[in-house]
């Protein structure tokens, strides 16, 4: 007697399922449900679909000839609704089909996550034909789609709908797109290419709700952005079906819970796909689905057979979209990183090595070697042979060892070097033996790496050829070991390219890690600031501790606090406050600085909230006494009080330290306003300095007094104190726009020349300019730090105390 | 024997940060890498006591704030021979759970 089997779902593992059991010749008599009113398709292909590159008809997999020739009773539109174990029954609403065999193959779910408004008509998820249709009845040309998720659904899903002419703007949780695949570089490249569709991405934004009276309007953001929607697809990810398996008591974790026989815990009752949970794990492609198919159909035909799942690769199936990944790409111990990036093709590739075997890939860009690295990491072999030049793929296997030089050595003379000039190595090389010996002059005369700069690399092995050993690599050094560009060259390609986060920067660039280092992150941090101020946001995690902590810490671990005291003036009220607070905190020294203020020492992390909110309350602002910002503003008593007075040089310092606070700075930045030449306030050994004057003010610039110390050299002298508000901005903006990370302006004036610094200054239209972005960057970081951390004092708390505990 | 215990949700760790939990050992920090993987150290740099709590997260590196001493997370390595000890740490369904055998072989000795 034949065996009757039962099919809950008609999916891409059950069908794959049914026709190896039939080409084995199995002898059964098959029902099969399917919740979709229709046959067994191939859902990957639904992105072709909704993009119009393919149509339904093309991507069915078994037509009603299939069906009727293995003589399948489908149930096309019926779902099951329970499963009757003790009699071996399945019931729909139609009725019940007795089984001696059940597979459930009931996928997975689409996730929704659970905001105002998720029931709006005009919600869709992406899982089957209904949602694909309704998305491209959605896409008229200029009609406003909203996709949240960006995962490789998703991205698939606003690809299509943009295709056919959509506004669409994604809403992805992560700080980068598709965050399980890709690393930060990748996810920016993509993101890169996907805004070049005219598709809008919106990362880190958290959805509130969706609004809209009788169907959806917009999308609401945690952070209040509101994005207008006719149509709005939830792709956050799935969830297994498990349903009916719960219903009838089955075994069922996160999945239904198989065996490697894909059994359940009711021996009649196998599943497979989407909705199983094999050995703690889940499945979301199909590539294992397949292999479980031919394992389950063994299975039935009485054969032994075992399932294992196997490694995944992914690809986003996005026409003109290259990217690959595959295996573990988690940073790990004992785990090694190559990282390729060519950024004039935006390409970048990362190899992951554990030991001597491959053990993750991510691509993009290129990802014709995708295969080749996914077959290394299946087979676990050792490539230690070809480490060197792993990178460059299997062509370049087998050859010599690639080295560098030999390469640029057997370039013609007609080869670009230079894109952005078309700068050929013959002229480069006729310009080394004409003179040109160091790598500035080769740039002025050829104008080769004048550019984006990212041939200096190429351009100095040229050199080096040419030059032999009297060629000593670009006296100034890079970055840091991450790079091969100095601080100079980075700061210019920032602006000349438009970069605008720290992965857009270590991509286009080159960076030689995957994620900087204690060293670049910061530079890199305040560069954008400082150029982007109204895009950029602040990276606290790339801050020193002093500025991520707002305090600075002490060798004990403990932090001092500094309020601002401006201009060094304070009023027995806020002596008052500080005295409590010192007080309240155990502050175990409370001492004078040599900047005019009141420095509280040793206290402790988790009271530094509270001390904050203290101070916050008496009217005080942070000191940013830690900072590379302004510090502060040294006066003396001048007209006010001081028979020899001039000016009123405390008001003056009171203004400019209210004017100036907030405002990053490459390295600190303190000045001092003195009332007449008698300087009491040391003006002339300040970054900045003012002497007043009967005539006016005269303004001092690049002094020290630390490890070096120099006497201020004369800038500019004005006649109102206005003028010296808007000469100290545009100069202070200058220095902001222009110096290297960490250089005191000292140091930056040496390298640029002080008759430059005065000439910017000096003329109303680029002074004027110069003032106004700083003003532009005042507006959004002249804030207190103290008081948005004062907020939220559980996070410089300990996360846990384990002290009780231990002494139980 | 380990014994481990559900000492914060993952979230309360930032990326490329780290949390400190205060034992009768000292206290531990709690690493979260870009990619979210979790490390534990002791807080005490091994040069003159700095908090590496407070240091900046490179890959699976923390800089010391102090004097720049670099601790691989993996392995408690660091700059001159330096070794910091680890402590067992994994994350499950969001939750961070630490390893605190450590503490209980303390209060039996
Ligand atoms: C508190 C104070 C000493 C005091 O008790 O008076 C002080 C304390 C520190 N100074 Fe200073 N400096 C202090 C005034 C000065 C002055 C005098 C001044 O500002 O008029 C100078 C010389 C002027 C100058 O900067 O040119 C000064 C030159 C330095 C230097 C050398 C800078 C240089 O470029 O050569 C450093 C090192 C650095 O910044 O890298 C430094 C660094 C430091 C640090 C922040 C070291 C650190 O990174 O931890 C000290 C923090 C101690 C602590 O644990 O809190 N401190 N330091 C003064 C705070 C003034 C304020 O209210 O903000
Ligand atoms: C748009 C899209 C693109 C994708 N692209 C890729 C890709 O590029 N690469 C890749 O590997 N994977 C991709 N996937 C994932 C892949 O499609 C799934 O892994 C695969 O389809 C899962 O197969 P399955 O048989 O487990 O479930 P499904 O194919 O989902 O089939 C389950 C079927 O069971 C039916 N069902 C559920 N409950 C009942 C019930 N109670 N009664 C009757 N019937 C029921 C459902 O209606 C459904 O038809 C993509 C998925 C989507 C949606
Ligand atoms: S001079 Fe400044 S840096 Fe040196 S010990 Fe004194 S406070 Fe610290
Ligand atoms: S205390 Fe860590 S490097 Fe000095």
């Amino acid at each position: 007697m034949k065996q009757r089997l039962v099919v809950i779902g008609a999916g891409m593992a059950s069908g794959r399922m049914l026709e190896h059991l039939f080409e084995a010749g199995g002898n059964f008599d098959v029902t099969l449900f399917n919740g979709e009113p229709r046959g067994n398709y191939n859902r990957l292909m639904l992105s072709p679909v909704l993009s119009g590159e393919k149509t339904y008809a093309q991507i069915v997999t078994h037509d009603a000839d299939w069906y009727a020739a293995h003589g399948v009773d489908c149930r096309f539109g019926e779902a099951v609704v329970r499963i009757d174990r003790a009699n071996r029954v399945v019931y729909s609403n139609a009725g019940g089909v007795p089984y001696d065999a059940l597979v459930i193959a009931t996928g997975s779910a689409p996730f929704i996550i659970p905001v105002p408004g998720k029931d709006l008509p005009g919600v869709c998820t992406y899982r089957d034909l209904e949602d694909t249709n309704a998305m491209i009845a959605a896409s008229r040309p200029g009609a406003k789609a909203v996709v949240i998720g960006g995962g490789l659904l998703g991205l698939e899903a606003a690809a299509g709908m943009a295709a056919r002419g959509a506004d669409v703007t994604v809403i992805h949780l992560m700080g980068h797109l598709m965050e399980r695949q890709l690393d930060p570089a990748a996810g920016y490249l993509l993101q890169k290419d996907l805004e070049q569709r005219g598709i809008r991405v919106h990362c880190k934004g958290a959805t509130k709700a969706i609004l809209g009276k009788d169907r959806v309007e917009a999308v609401l953001l945690d952070d209040g952005t509101v994005y207008p929607a006719d149509l709005v697809c939830m792709a956050v990810g799935i969830r297994p079906e498990v349903r009916l398996a719960n219903d009838a008591h089955l075994e069922v974790g996160r999945g239904i819970a198989v065996d490697d026989q894909l059994r359940t815990s009711d021996p009649a009752i196998f599943a497979l796909g989407e909705c199983v949970e094999h050995d703690k794990q889940l499945f979301g492609l199909v590539a294992p689905l397949y292999d479980q198919a031919r394992v389950l159909a063994t299975t039935l035909l009485g054969e032994a057979a075992a399932f294992r799942p196997v490694q995944t690769a992914t690809k986003l199936k996005v026409t003109g979209v290259d990217l690959f990944s595959a295996g573990d790409f988690a940073d790990a111990p004992g785990r090694e990183d190559i990282v390729f990036r060519d950024p004039g093709r935006g390409i970048y590739k990362r190899l992951i090595l554990e030991g001597d075997r491959l053990i993750g890939a991510v691509m993009y860009g290129d990802t014709a070697d995708g295969a080749w690295f996914f077959d290394l990491i299946k087979q676990g072999r050792d490539v230690t042979p070809m480490r060197e030049t792993l990178i460059f793929g299997p062509s370049f296997q087998g050859g010599a060892q690639a080295d560098p030089l030999a390469a640029v050595a057997a370039l013609p003379h007609s080869a670009e070097i230079c894109g952005c000039n078309g700068v050929c190595k013959g002229k480069i090389v006729e310009a080394i033996s004409a003179g040109a010996t160091t790598l500035d002059a080769v740039r002025s005369q050829t104008k080769a790496s004048a550019s984006c700069g990212t041939c200096t690399g190429l351009v100095e092995q040229v050199m080096a050829l040419t030059l032999g050993d009297g060629f000593t690599a670009n006296a100034n050094p890079p970055m840091c070991k991450c790079t091969d560009h100095t601080h100079e060259d980075v700061r210019r390609l920032i602006k000349s390219m438009g970069l605008k986060s720290i992965p857009a920067v270590m991509q286009e660039l080159g960076w030689k890690t995957v994620g900087g280092c204690a060293s670049c992150r910061p530079a890199l941090n305040y560069y954008l600031i400082a150029d982007w101020p109204t895009e950029y946001r602040d990276d606290r995690q790339s801050r020193f501790v002093n500025e991520r902590n707002h305090a600075n810490i002490q060798k004990d671990g403990t932090y001092s606090v500094v309020p601002r005291m401006w201009g060094g003036v304070t009023t027995p009220a806020e002596l008052r406050a500080i005295a409590d607070a010192a007080e309240r905190y155990h502050v175990p020294m409370v001492k004078v600085t040599g900047g005019q203020r009141i420095d509280l020492l040793g206290v402790q992390k988790q009271d530094l909230p509270a001390i904050w909110a203290d101070l916050n309350a008496a009217g005080m602002v942070s000191g940013h006494a830690y900072a590379k910002g302004l510090r502060t503003v040294k006066t003396c008593v001048g007209t006010e009080f001081c028979r020899f007075g001039t000016q009123d040089s405390t008001g003056l310092g009171i203004r400019l330290e209210k004017f100036l606070w907030g405002s990053w700075t490459p390295a600190k930045v303190k000045l001092g306003v003195s009332g007449c030449p008698r300087n009491c306030a040391e003006a002339t050994c300040k970054d900045i300095g003012i002497v007043c004057v009967d005539s006016g003010y005269q303004i001092s610039v690049a002094g020290a007094a630390g490890m070096d110390v120099r006497e201020t050299e004369a800038l500019l002298t004005v006649a109102t104190e206005d003028d010296v508000i808007e000469v100290v901005a545009a100069f202070t903006q200058l220095y902001r726009e222009n110096a290297r990370y960490l250089h005191r302006i000292y140091k930056w004036v040496a390298k640029v020349g002080l008759e430059w610094c005065r000439a910017q200054v000096e003329d109303p239209v680029t002074r004027r300019a110069l003032y106004d972005r700083f003003m532009v960057s005042q507006a959004i970081y002249q804030v207190d730090p103290w008081a948005e951390h004062a907020a939220t004092p559980k996070d410089w708390a300990p996360v846990a105390d384990l002290t009780l505990r231990a002494a139980e | 024997m380990t014994q481990f215990i559900d000492i914060a949700a993952l979230a309360e760790i930032p990326r490329q940060g780290a949390r400190v939990v205060k034992t009768t050992a000292g206290c531990v920090a709690v690493f979260r890498t870009a990619d979210d993987q979790v490390f534990a150290l002791d807080d005490r740099c091994p040069h003159k006591g700095g908090p590496l709590s407070e240091g900046i997260v490179h890959g699976t590196a923390v800089t010391c704030p102090l004097h720049a001493a670099v601790f691989d997370l993996t392995t408690g390595q660091g700059t001159d021979e330096w070794q910091v000890k680890t402590h067992n740490v994994r994350v499950e369904a969001g939750r961070v759970l630490l390893d605190a055998a450590f503490l209980a072989r303390r209060s039996a000795a």
